[in-house]
Protein backbone atom coordinates (compact mmCIF):
# COMPACT_ATOMS: atom_id res chain seq x y z
CA UNK A 1 0.00 0.00 0.00
CA UNK A 2 1.34 3.42 -0.90
CA UNK A 3 0.74 5.00 2.47
CA UNK A 4 1.78 8.49 3.18
CA UNK A 5 1.81 10.48 6.35
CA UNK A 6 -1.64 11.92 5.71
CA UNK A 7 -3.53 8.62 5.77
CA UNK A 8 -5.20 8.54 9.15
CA UNK A 9 -6.32 5.09 10.16
CA UNK A 10 -8.98 3.99 12.59
CA UNK A 11 -6.63 1.69 14.50
CA UNK A 12 -2.97 0.84 14.84
CA UNK A 13 -2.11 -2.27 16.84
CA UNK A 14 1.41 -2.50 18.25
CA UNK A 15 2.47 -6.10 18.89
CA UNK A 16 1.23 -9.42 17.55
CA UNK A 17 0.87 -12.05 20.27
CA UNK A 18 -2.52 -13.55 21.18
CA UNK A 19 -3.73 -10.14 22.45
CA UNK A 20 -2.71 -8.05 19.45
CA UNK A 21 -3.90 -10.58 16.88
CA UNK A 22 -7.27 -11.04 18.59
CA UNK A 23 -7.65 -7.26 18.62
CA UNK A 24 -6.73 -7.36 14.90
CA UNK A 25 -9.41 -9.98 14.14
CA UNK A 26 -12.10 -7.99 15.97
CA UNK A 27 -11.17 -4.55 14.64
CA UNK A 28 -10.82 -5.92 11.11
CA UNK A 29 -14.29 -7.47 11.32
CA UNK A 30 -15.58 -4.11 12.57
CA UNK A 31 -14.27 -2.52 9.33
CA UNK A 32 -11.60 -0.54 11.15
CA UNK A 33 -8.88 -1.77 8.72
CA UNK A 34 -6.26 -2.14 11.47
CA UNK A 35 -2.55 -1.76 10.80
CA UNK A 36 -0.63 -4.30 12.89
CA UNK A 37 3.00 -3.38 13.53
CA UNK A 38 3.97 -6.89 14.46
CA UNK A 39 7.61 -6.64 15.53
CA UNK A 40 10.82 -8.06 14.10
CA UNK A 41 12.12 -11.62 13.87
CA UNK A 42 14.43 -12.56 16.73
CA UNK A 43 15.24 -15.66 18.73
CA UNK A 44 13.81 -14.21 21.92
CA UNK A 45 10.15 -13.90 22.91
CA UNK A 46 10.23 -10.32 21.58
CA UNK A 47 9.17 -11.30 18.04
CA UNK A 48 6.06 -11.51 15.84
CA UNK A 49 3.68 -14.02 17.42
CA UNK A 50 5.16 -13.40 20.87
CA UNK A 51 6.07 -15.87 23.56
CA UNK A 52 4.14 -18.79 22.05
CA UNK A 53 6.59 -18.78 19.11
CA UNK A 54 9.09 -20.37 21.50
CA UNK A 55 6.85 -23.11 22.85
CA UNK A 56 5.93 -26.55 21.56
CA UNK A 57 2.65 -28.12 22.64
CA UNK A 58 0.07 -25.68 23.95
CA UNK A 59 -2.22 -27.95 25.95
CA UNK A 60 -4.49 -25.44 27.66
CA UNK A 61 -5.80 -23.30 24.80
CA UNK A 62 -9.51 -24.18 24.46
CA UNK A 63 -10.61 -25.65 21.16
CA UNK A 64 -7.62 -27.92 20.63
CA UNK A 65 -8.36 -31.15 22.51
CA UNK A 66 -5.10 -32.75 21.32
CA UNK A 67 -3.05 -29.57 21.90
CA UNK A 68 -1.46 -27.44 19.21
CA UNK A 69 2.09 -26.24 18.52
CA UNK A 70 2.67 -22.65 19.70
CA UNK A 71 4.01 -21.32 16.36
CA UNK A 72 1.17 -23.01 14.48
CA UNK A 73 -1.44 -21.47 16.79
CA UNK A 74 0.04 -18.02 16.23
CA UNK A 75 0.21 -18.49 12.44
CA UNK A 76 -3.50 -19.39 12.62
CA UNK A 77 -4.28 -16.23 14.60
CA UNK A 78 -2.39 -14.20 12.01
CA UNK A 79 -4.08 -15.70 8.96
CA UNK A 80 -7.47 -15.22 10.59
CA UNK A 81 -6.69 -11.52 11.06
CA UNK A 82 -5.38 -11.25 7.46
CA UNK A 83 -8.52 -12.89 6.13
CA UNK A 84 -10.58 -9.97 7.43
CA UNK A 85 -8.25 -7.33 6.05
CA UNK A 86 -5.76 -6.59 8.82
CA UNK A 87 -2.56 -5.19 7.34
CA UNK A 88 0.87 -6.12 8.73
CA UNK A 89 4.24 -4.42 8.97
CA UNK A 90 7.09 -6.66 10.14
CA UNK A 91 9.02 -4.01 12.04
CA UNK A 92 9.40 -2.59 15.49
CA UNK A 93 7.91 0.72 16.51
CA UNK A 94 10.69 3.18 17.28
CA UNK A 95 8.68 5.91 18.99
CA UNK A 96 5.15 7.14 19.63
CA UNK A 97 3.40 10.43 20.32
CA UNK A 98 0.14 10.06 22.25
CA UNK A 99 -0.01 13.73 23.30
CA UNK A 100 -1.78 14.94 20.15
CA UNK A 101 -4.57 13.56 17.97
CA UNK A 102 -4.45 11.74 15.69
CA UNK A 103 -1.87 9.63 17.51
CA UNK A 104 1.46 9.15 15.77
CA UNK A 105 3.59 6.03 15.61
CA UNK A 106 7.05 5.96 14.00
CA UNK A 107 8.77 2.96 12.49
CA UNK A 108 12.22 4.32 11.66
CA UNK A 109 11.61 7.05 9.08
CA UNK A 110 8.03 6.01 8.38
CA UNK A 111 5.17 7.82 10.11
CA UNK A 112 1.77 6.27 10.78
CA UNK A 113 -1.25 7.98 12.29
CA UNK A 114 -4.48 6.66 13.78
CA UNK A 115 -7.49 7.69 15.81
CA UNK A 116 -6.99 4.79 18.23
CA UNK A 117 -3.94 2.75 19.21
CA UNK A 118 -4.05 -0.68 20.82
CA UNK A 119 -0.87 -1.61 22.69
CA UNK A 120 -0.09 -5.32 22.92
CA UNK A 121 3.70 -5.41 23.06
CA UNK A 122 3.78 -8.19 25.65
CA UNK A 123 6.73 -9.09 27.82
CA UNK A 124 10.17 -10.45 27.06
CA UNK A 125 12.45 -12.94 28.77
CA UNK A 126 14.94 -11.66 31.29
CA UNK A 127 18.60 -12.59 30.96
CA UNK A 128 20.99 -13.26 33.85
CA UNK A 129 23.14 -10.22 33.09
CA UNK A 130 26.42 -12.10 33.65
CA UNK A 131 29.66 -11.71 31.67
CA UNK A 132 29.99 -14.21 28.76
CA UNK A 133 26.21 -14.38 28.40
CA UNK A 134 26.04 -12.56 25.04
CA UNK A 135 29.16 -14.25 23.70
CA UNK A 136 27.96 -17.79 24.45
CA UNK A 137 24.39 -17.24 23.25
CA UNK A 138 23.89 -19.82 20.52
CA UNK A 139 27.02 -21.67 21.62
CA UNK A 140 25.48 -23.70 24.41
CA UNK A 141 23.52 -20.89 26.00
CA UNK A 142 19.95 -20.62 24.81
CA UNK A 143 16.73 -18.70 25.33
CA UNK A 144 14.68 -21.15 23.23
CA UNK A 145 14.39 -24.72 24.53
CA UNK A 146 12.11 -25.76 21.68
CA UNK A 147 14.58 -24.46 19.06
CA UNK A 148 17.75 -25.80 20.59
CA UNK A 149 16.91 -28.79 22.81
CA UNK A 150 17.45 -31.10 19.83
CA UNK A 151 21.18 -30.29 19.79
CA UNK A 152 21.75 -31.54 23.34
CA UNK A 153 20.86 -35.18 22.83
CA UNK A 154 22.48 -37.36 25.52
CA UNK A 155 24.24 -34.37 27.09
CA UNK A 156 23.96 -32.83 30.54
CA UNK A 157 22.32 -29.43 30.63
CA UNK A 158 20.77 -26.96 33.07
CA UNK A 159 17.74 -24.69 33.16
CA UNK A 160 17.70 -21.57 35.36
CA UNK A 161 14.39 -20.53 36.94
CA UNK A 162 11.47 -21.82 38.99
CA UNK A 163 8.28 -20.61 37.34
CA UNK A 164 6.01 -22.34 34.84
CA UNK A 165 8.20 -21.66 31.84
CA UNK A 166 11.37 -22.92 33.54
CA UNK A 167 9.70 -26.11 34.74
CA UNK A 168 8.05 -26.65 31.36
CA UNK A 169 11.37 -26.17 29.55
CA UNK A 170 13.23 -28.46 31.94
CA UNK A 171 10.60 -31.17 31.49
CA UNK A 172 10.65 -30.74 27.70
CA UNK A 173 14.46 -30.91 27.59
CA UNK A 174 14.50 -34.33 29.31
CA UNK A 175 13.28 -35.69 25.94
CA UNK A 176 16.76 -35.03 24.57
CA UNK A 177 19.27 -34.58 27.37
CA UNK A 178 20.61 -37.41 29.54
CA UNK A 179 20.24 -35.17 32.59
CA UNK A 180 18.63 -31.81 33.26
CA UNK A 181 19.44 -29.71 36.32
CA UNK A 182 16.86 -27.12 37.28
CA UNK A 183 18.67 -24.32 39.09
CA UNK A 184 16.35 -22.40 41.36
CA UNK A 185 17.25 -19.77 43.93
CA UNK A 186 14.37 -20.59 46.30
CA UNK A 187 13.39 -23.77 48.13
CA UNK A 188 10.08 -24.21 46.35
CA UNK A 189 8.82 -23.87 42.79
CA UNK A 190 6.47 -21.08 41.73
CA UNK A 191 5.18 -23.23 38.87
CA UNK A 192 1.61 -24.54 38.80
CA UNK A 193 0.80 -27.79 40.60
CA UNK A 194 0.56 -29.91 37.44
CA UNK A 195 3.95 -28.66 36.19
CA UNK A 196 5.55 -29.15 39.63
CA UNK A 197 4.35 -32.73 39.86
CA UNK A 198 5.62 -33.51 36.37
CA UNK A 199 9.02 -32.12 37.26
CA UNK A 200 9.33 -33.80 40.65
CA UNK A 201 8.44 -37.22 39.23
CA UNK A 202 10.79 -36.98 36.24
CA UNK A 203 13.82 -39.25 36.84
CA UNK A 204 16.08 -37.28 34.46
CA UNK A 205 15.41 -33.99 36.22
CA UNK A 206 17.28 -32.88 39.32
CA UNK A 207 16.32 -29.69 41.09
CA UNK A 208 19.12 -27.71 42.71
CA UNK A 209 17.32 -25.73 45.42
CA UNK A 210 18.54 -22.44 46.92
CA UNK A 211 21.04 -22.12 44.13
CA UNK A 212 21.97 -19.37 41.71
CA UNK A 213 24.31 -19.06 38.76
CA UNK A 214 27.13 -16.59 39.45
CA UNK A 215 29.39 -17.33 36.49
CA UNK A 216 29.04 -18.77 32.99
CA UNK A 217 32.12 -20.56 31.70
CA UNK A 218 33.38 -21.53 28.26
CA UNK A 219 35.67 -20.33 25.47
CA UNK A 220 34.26 -21.38 22.07
CA UNK A 221 31.36 -23.23 23.64
CA UNK A 222 29.70 -23.23 27.02
CA UNK A 223 31.46 -25.68 29.33
CA UNK A 224 29.86 -25.11 32.71
CA UNK A 225 28.61 -22.75 35.36
CA UNK A 226 29.66 -21.66 38.83
CA UNK A 227 26.82 -22.04 41.31
CA UNK A 228 26.32 -20.36 44.66
CA UNK A 229 24.21 -21.69 47.51
CA UNK A 230 21.91 -18.81 48.47
CA UNK A 231 21.84 -19.85 52.14
CA UNK A 232 25.54 -20.57 52.78
CA UNK A 233 27.16 -18.63 49.89
CA UNK A 234 29.28 -21.71 49.20
CA UNK A 235 30.36 -21.95 45.55
CA UNK A 236 30.88 -24.95 43.31
CA UNK A 237 31.30 -25.71 39.62
CA UNK A 238 28.85 -27.70 37.55
CA UNK A 239 29.90 -29.02 34.17
CA UNK A 240 27.08 -28.70 31.59
CA UNK A 241 27.06 -28.42 27.79
CA UNK A 242 23.86 -26.44 27.63
CA UNK A 243 22.27 -23.68 29.71
CA UNK A 244 18.70 -22.50 29.19
CA UNK A 245 17.47 -19.32 30.83
CA UNK A 246 13.86 -18.96 31.99
CA UNK A 247 13.96 -16.57 34.93
CA UNK A 248 10.90 -14.53 34.11
CA UNK A 249 9.78 -11.62 32.02
CA UNK A 250 9.67 -7.87 31.91
CA UNK A 251 6.96 -5.91 30.09
CA UNK A 252 7.87 -4.18 26.83
CA UNK A 253 6.87 -0.70 27.93
CA UNK A 254 10.04 1.33 27.28
CA UNK A 255 8.33 3.05 24.33
CA UNK A 256 5.53 4.35 26.51
CA UNK A 257 7.46 5.33 29.62
CA UNK A 258 6.98 9.08 29.20
CA UNK A 259 3.45 8.97 27.81
CA UNK A 260 1.42 6.48 29.83
CA UNK A 261 1.20 5.57 33.48
CA UNK A 262 3.21 2.49 34.45
CA UNK A 263 3.02 0.39 37.60
CA UNK A 264 6.12 0.17 39.76
CA UNK A 265 7.05 -3.11 38.08
CA UNK A 266 6.86 -1.49 34.64
CA UNK A 267 3.50 -2.88 33.49
CA UNK A 268 0.97 -0.52 31.88
CA UNK A 269 -1.91 0.66 34.03
CA UNK A 270 -5.41 0.07 32.63
CA UNK A 271 -8.79 1.00 34.12
CA UNK A 272 -10.50 -1.80 36.10
CA UNK A 273 -12.52 -4.14 33.84
CA UNK A 274 -11.45 -2.21 30.78
CA UNK A 275 -8.54 -1.86 28.38
CA UNK A 276 -8.48 1.94 28.66
CA UNK A 277 -5.24 3.67 29.57
CA UNK A 278 -5.09 7.20 31.00
CA UNK A 279 -5.02 8.61 27.47
CA UNK A 280 -8.49 8.41 25.88
CA UNK A 281 -8.21 6.49 22.59
CA UNK A 282 -5.16 4.46 23.69
CA UNK A 283 -5.96 0.93 24.82
CA UNK A 284 -3.75 -1.85 26.18
CA UNK A 285 -4.20 -5.62 26.29
CA UNK A 286 -2.27 -8.81 26.97
CA UNK A 287 0.86 -9.31 29.05
CA UNK A 288 1.99 -5.69 28.73
CA UNK A 289 -0.74 -4.78 31.24
CA UNK A 290 -1.18 -8.13 33.01
CA UNK A 291 1.31 -9.11 35.70
CA UNK A 292 -1.01 -11.69 37.21
CA UNK A 293 -2.70 -14.16 34.81
CA UNK A 294 -0.28 -14.02 31.84
CA UNK A 295 -1.96 -16.74 29.78
CA UNK A 296 -2.52 -16.90 26.02
CA UNK A 297 -6.26 -17.17 26.56
CA UNK A 298 -6.47 -14.20 28.95
CA UNK A 299 -4.31 -12.19 26.53
CA UNK A 300 -6.68 -13.09 23.68
CA UNK A 301 -9.68 -12.18 25.83
CA UNK A 302 -8.21 -8.81 26.71
CA UNK A 303 -7.39 -8.24 23.02
CA UNK A 304 -11.07 -8.68 22.25
CA UNK A 305 -11.92 -6.18 25.01
CA UNK A 306 -9.48 -3.63 23.59
CA UNK A 307 -10.95 -3.98 20.09
CA UNK A 308 -14.50 -3.47 21.36
CA UNK A 309 -13.40 -0.56 23.58
CA UNK A 310 -11.64 1.06 20.61
CA UNK A 311 -14.62 0.54 18.31
CA UNK A 312 -17.06 2.09 20.81
CA UNK A 313 -14.70 4.95 21.55
CA UNK A 314 -14.46 5.73 17.82
CA UNK A 315 -18.26 5.66 17.48
CA UNK A 316 -18.67 8.06 20.38
CA UNK A 317 -15.98 10.41 19.12
CA UNK A 318 -16.64 10.44 15.37
CA UNK A 319 -18.04 13.67 14.05
CA UNK B 1 9.93 -24.89 -2.07
CA UNK B 2 10.36 -21.22 -2.91
CA UNK B 3 11.94 -19.97 -6.12
CA UNK B 4 15.67 -19.94 -5.88
CA UNK B 5 15.92 -21.81 -2.57
CA UNK B 6 17.32 -25.34 -2.79
CA UNK B 7 16.76 -28.02 -0.18
CA UNK B 8 20.02 -29.78 0.60
CA UNK B 9 20.64 -32.98 2.53
CA UNK B 10 23.60 -35.25 3.33
CA UNK B 11 23.65 -36.61 -0.25
CA UNK B 12 23.48 -33.30 -2.10
CA UNK B 13 25.25 -30.93 0.28
CA UNK B 14 28.96 -31.31 -0.55
CA UNK B 15 28.46 -31.26 -4.30
CA UNK B 16 26.24 -28.16 -4.12
CA UNK B 17 28.67 -26.26 -1.89
CA UNK B 18 31.87 -27.15 -3.73
CA UNK B 19 30.51 -26.59 -7.24
CA UNK B 20 28.98 -23.18 -6.57
CA UNK B 21 30.67 -20.24 -8.27
CA UNK B 22 28.87 -17.76 -6.01
CA UNK B 23 28.59 -17.64 -2.22
CA UNK B 24 25.85 -19.88 -0.80
CA UNK B 25 23.93 -18.99 2.33
CA UNK B 26 22.67 -22.15 4.03
CA UNK B 27 19.75 -21.89 6.44
CA UNK B 28 19.80 -24.67 9.06
CA UNK B 29 16.21 -24.99 10.26
CA UNK B 30 13.53 -27.35 11.59
CA UNK B 31 9.77 -27.61 11.51
CA UNK B 32 9.50 -27.15 15.31
CA UNK B 33 11.49 -23.90 15.42
CA UNK B 34 9.24 -20.81 15.57
CA UNK B 35 11.95 -18.21 14.83
CA UNK B 36 13.01 -20.31 11.78
CA UNK B 37 9.52 -19.88 10.35
CA UNK B 38 9.70 -16.13 10.84
CA UNK B 39 12.88 -15.73 8.78
CA UNK B 40 11.85 -18.12 5.98
CA UNK B 41 9.92 -15.43 4.03
CA UNK B 42 12.83 -12.99 4.49
CA UNK B 43 15.23 -15.49 2.93
CA UNK B 44 12.82 -16.00 0.04
CA UNK B 45 12.82 -12.25 -0.57
CA UNK B 46 16.61 -12.06 -0.43
CA UNK B 47 16.85 -15.01 -2.84
CA UNK B 48 14.66 -13.25 -5.38
CA UNK B 49 16.21 -9.80 -4.93
CA UNK B 50 19.92 -10.69 -4.91
CA UNK B 51 21.47 -12.70 -7.72
CA UNK B 52 24.97 -12.62 -6.31
CA UNK B 53 24.21 -15.13 -3.57
CA UNK B 54 22.48 -18.51 -3.63
CA UNK B 55 20.29 -19.62 -0.77
CA UNK B 56 19.81 -23.19 0.39
CA UNK B 57 18.16 -24.91 3.34
CA UNK B 58 19.12 -27.87 5.48
CA UNK B 59 16.49 -29.49 7.68
CA UNK B 60 18.46 -30.46 10.81
CA UNK B 61 15.90 -33.13 11.71
CA UNK B 62 16.56 -34.91 8.42
CA UNK B 63 20.28 -34.15 8.25
CA UNK B 64 21.59 -34.17 11.84
CA UNK B 65 25.08 -35.11 10.58
CA UNK B 66 25.37 -31.81 8.74
CA UNK B 67 24.27 -29.90 11.84
CA UNK B 68 26.91 -31.77 13.84
CA UNK B 69 29.63 -31.16 11.23
CA UNK B 70 29.12 -27.39 11.52
CA UNK B 71 28.70 -27.50 15.32
CA UNK B 72 25.24 -26.04 15.26
CA UNK B 73 23.78 -25.69 18.76
CA UNK B 74 21.06 -23.19 18.04
CA UNK B 75 18.72 -22.53 15.13
CA UNK B 76 18.00 -20.70 12.96
CA UNK B 77 21.70 -20.77 12.03
CA UNK B 78 22.85 -19.28 8.76
CA UNK B 79 26.24 -20.16 7.33
CA UNK B 80 27.64 -18.43 4.25
CA UNK B 81 29.96 -20.72 2.24
CA UNK B 82 32.48 -19.17 -0.11
CA UNK B 83 34.74 -21.27 -2.33
CA UNK B 84 33.39 -24.35 -0.60
CA UNK B 85 34.30 -23.20 2.91
CA UNK B 86 32.27 -21.61 5.71
CA UNK B 87 33.02 -17.89 5.67
CA UNK B 88 30.46 -16.55 8.11
CA UNK B 89 28.06 -17.99 10.68
CA UNK B 90 25.04 -16.12 12.00
CA UNK B 91 22.90 -17.42 14.83
CA UNK B 92 19.33 -16.50 15.67
CA UNK B 93 16.50 -14.85 13.77
CA UNK B 94 17.09 -11.26 12.63
CA UNK B 95 15.08 -8.67 10.74
CA UNK B 96 15.79 -8.33 7.03
CA UNK B 97 17.80 -5.12 7.28
CA UNK B 98 20.13 -6.52 9.93
CA UNK B 99 20.56 -9.74 7.99
CA UNK B 100 21.42 -7.92 4.75
CA UNK B 101 23.96 -5.85 6.63
CA UNK B 102 25.61 -8.99 8.04
CA UNK B 103 25.87 -10.68 4.65
CA UNK B 104 26.54 -7.47 2.68
CA UNK B 105 30.09 -8.47 1.78
CA UNK B 106 28.80 -11.53 -0.09
CA UNK B 107 26.05 -9.87 -2.12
Amino acid sequence: MGDNVNDIRDAIIIGSGPAGLTAAIYTARANMAPLVIEGEPSSTSDQPGGQLMLTTDVENFPGFPEGIMGPELMMNFRSQASRFGAEFITSKVTSVDFSARPFTVWVGEETYQARTVIISTGAQSLMLGLPNEDRLLGHGLSTCATCDGFFFRDQEIAVVGGGDSAVEEATFLTRFASKVYLIHRRNELRASKIMRERALSNPKLEILWNTQVVEIQGDEKLSGVVLEDTTTNAQRSLSVQGLFIAIGHRPNTDLFRDQLELKENGYLVTEPNSSETQVPGIFACGDVQDDYYRQAITAAGSGCMAAIDAERWLEEHST
Amino acid sequence: MAEGITDLDMDSFDEAISSSDTPILVDFWAEWCGPCKMIAPILEEIASEHEGIKIAKVNVDESPDLARRYEIMSIPALIVFENGLPAKKLIGAKPKGALLEEIGEFL
